[in-house]
């Protein structure tokens, strides 16, 4: 083994003991090509429950990738190779009704993208697919969704507005409350907060803590103070490979990795 | 230090260049403003005489129901009806787009979402080949093989509304659908990651996501097309049967403003009633694309509207 090696080798990902963690989610082997080239050589990690769980790394280190290989949401861009083991099933399999998976698994993305119609809408949306139709259960789901997403108090009397109307913390609130509204079982986040500024950033991460009640929750951010305020435990990527996945605490006082030290402390990224 | 003054005061070649392009682009923009005023005052001037040399009464020109400008009809008036011709473009304009539409947003759904490499690779060089098709072949088309099958299949000569229908429906088709492919490109990919992440599927996606954001592009395009069938007149001239009566049915002989000007324009005395007739034939249909310009437009500002706020 050559010299230089020895540092771009070093890794260190923690695994769950499953007695006395339940795993949410997790990947083995996982692999992203991008036509021939590989974004993701290796992603081995496991997710806890009810935990909220950051993906760090600079940019282009394929940790969006990473994520969006979770509910699948890259299947028509890039191929998806190795296993996502939800519920003792691998979910990139072709037997998976995708359709119904990313009813289990939400996603949010980094910009808002509320539809072109009013908050209720936005809400009863994915209701509605399901064949949801009476005004009183949906009622009941936006109230409670809003509520969730820390926001019903501010909208409650404008439900029928445009939902792009709203300030972009809203709006990307708004879209917590709709991923929510279906009731997923773990909930995606592709860097939710880089569009907004520090007051909307910190009601979404206040709406985030809120949510680690009932919710697994998986956040890309790039935003490193982010990580450590409100995940429990932190991976870092770099170049499509996982260095380091621990506790948050351990990693950003104690990281075992060089790499990960020097991208902390901001030698580079 | 003197020749820096000096060449900060002097006007620099490349100034002067800017200049006389900007006089140059001036003038070309200025003289087709001119063009178009003066076909607006020519048509009107002419259209207009009709009404204030030859004193038809308007109404009567736009409900009346028989033409032959020069001789009188039955009630004694100038027989200058103007109302089997606007109701034959109107029909004939409405039925092809409504047939057009369904054929459109399924092949623009095609091309831009269920496959859109195949869309770019195949679909969208053949819609725009069938674009630079030149209308007397369709025309052609329309009466060796629209005519004689609707003649065998829905009877009649064969000659009307419904055989312009036919034809126009073919000839808006690739317009409207490139124009509604192009309204569903725009919508954001996020709108349908959304979508897709909330666990709607492929077809939810583009049925209440896609093509509901698509809707104002989507008007925009039906109307282009409706506006290109009202002006289209060689390929329609051809298989409608150009009798100047109020349609009874669709596969009776009717006409459209633009056929009878087609035919009739060169038959005229310069200045005479017959001529004049036809000038108001089209400054109606002059207006009326000016009428569907204004309806893009107004849909093309509420489309923008509802993104953005």
């Amino acid at each position: 083994m050559a010299d230089n090696s020895m540092t771009t080798d070093q890794r260190n990902i923690m695994k769950f003991d499953p007695k006395d963690h339940e795993i949410a989610l997790s990947t083995e082997d996982l692999r992203v090509f991008y036509g021939k080239s590989e974004a993701i050589s290796e992603g081995d990690l496991q997710f806890e429950r009810y935990k909220i769980s950051a993906l760090i790394g600079p940019s282009g280190s394929g940790k969006s990738t990473y994520l969006r290989s979770l509910n699948r949401m890259n299947d028509r861009i890039a191929t998806v190779k190795g296993k996502i083991m939800y519920r003792g099933l691998d979910i990139n399999s072709n037997d998976i009704d995708v359709y119904e998976m990313r009813r289990h698994i939400g996603m949010v993305f980094q910009r808002p993208n509320p539809f072109a119609k009013s908050i209720y809408e936005n809400i009863a949306f994915a209701l509605r697919q399901r064949g949801m139709n009476k005004k009183q259960d949906l009622d009941e789901i936006v109230e409670r969704s809003l509520r969730q997403a820390a926001m019903w108090d501010q909208v409650k009397d404008d439900l029928n507005k445009s939902a792009l109307a709203l300030s972009g913390g809203q709006q990307q609130r708004l879209c917590i409350a709709r991923a929510i509204a279906i009731k997923p079982d773990i909930l995606l986040l592709d860097e939710p907060a880089s569009a907004l500024d520090p007051i909307s950033t910190s009601q979404v991460e206040d709406t985030l803590l809120e949510l680690k009640q009932n919710y697994t929750i998986i956040i890309v951010t790039h935003n490193m103070q982010q990580a450590s305020r409100i995940s429990d435990y932190t991976a870092f990527f770099n170049l499509g490979k996982v260095l380091e996945y621990a506790e948050t605490g351990d990693i950003f006082t104690n990281p075992q990795v060089d790499l990960t030290n020097d991208y902390i402390s901001g030698n580079f990224g | 230090m003197d020749k820096i003054r000096e060449s900060l005061l002097k006007k620099s070649i490349a100034t002067k260049i800017e200049r006389r392009g900007k006089i140059i682009s001036l003038f070309c923009l200025a003289l087709i403003v001119g063009i178009v005023f003066l076909i607006f005052y020519f048509v009107a001037s002419r259209g207009l005489a009709t009404f204030f040399q030859n004193h038809i009464n308007l109404w009567q020109f736009l409900s009346g129901t028989q033409w032959n400008p020069g001789t009188n009809g039955t009630n004694g008036q100038p027989a200058v009806g103007a109302l089997p011709m606007i109701l034959g473009s109107f029909l004939i304009t409405i039925l092809s787009a409504l047939i057009a539409t369904p054929f459109a947003i399924g092949t623009a759904v095609f091309m831009t979402e269920i496959s859109p490499r195949r869309g770019a690779k195949i679909l969208r060089p053949v819609t725009e080949l069938l674009v630079g098709i030149p209308s007397v072949v369709y025309g052609f088309i329309g009466l060796q093989v629209v005519v004689p099958f609707v003649r065998h299949t829905f009877g009649g000569s064969g000659y009307g509304i419904l055989s312009g229908t036919f034809v126009l429906f073919v000839m808006i088709l690739p317009t409207v659908t490139s124009m509604s492919a192009d309204a569903l490109n725009a919508v954001p990919r996020y709108y349908r990651e959304a979508s897709l992440a909330l666990g709607a599927t492929r077809w939810q996606t583009i049925y209440k996501v896609v093509l509901r954001a698509a809707i104002p592009g989507m008007l925009t395009a039906i109307v282009f097309g409706m506006a290109r069938a009202f002006g289209e007149a060689l390929a329609v001239q051809m298989v409608i049967g150009n009798a100047t009566l109020l349609p009874q049915n669709l596969v009776s002989p009717a006409s459209t403003l633009t056929s009878i000007l087609t035919m009739g324009i060169g038959n005229t005395v310069m200045g005479s009633l017959q001529n004049n007739a036809l000038w108001s034939l089209a400054m109606i249909l002059l207006l009326m694309s000016l009428v569907f310009n204004l309806v893009i437009r107004y849909i093309g500002r509420k489309g923008k509207l509802n993104h953005e706020r």
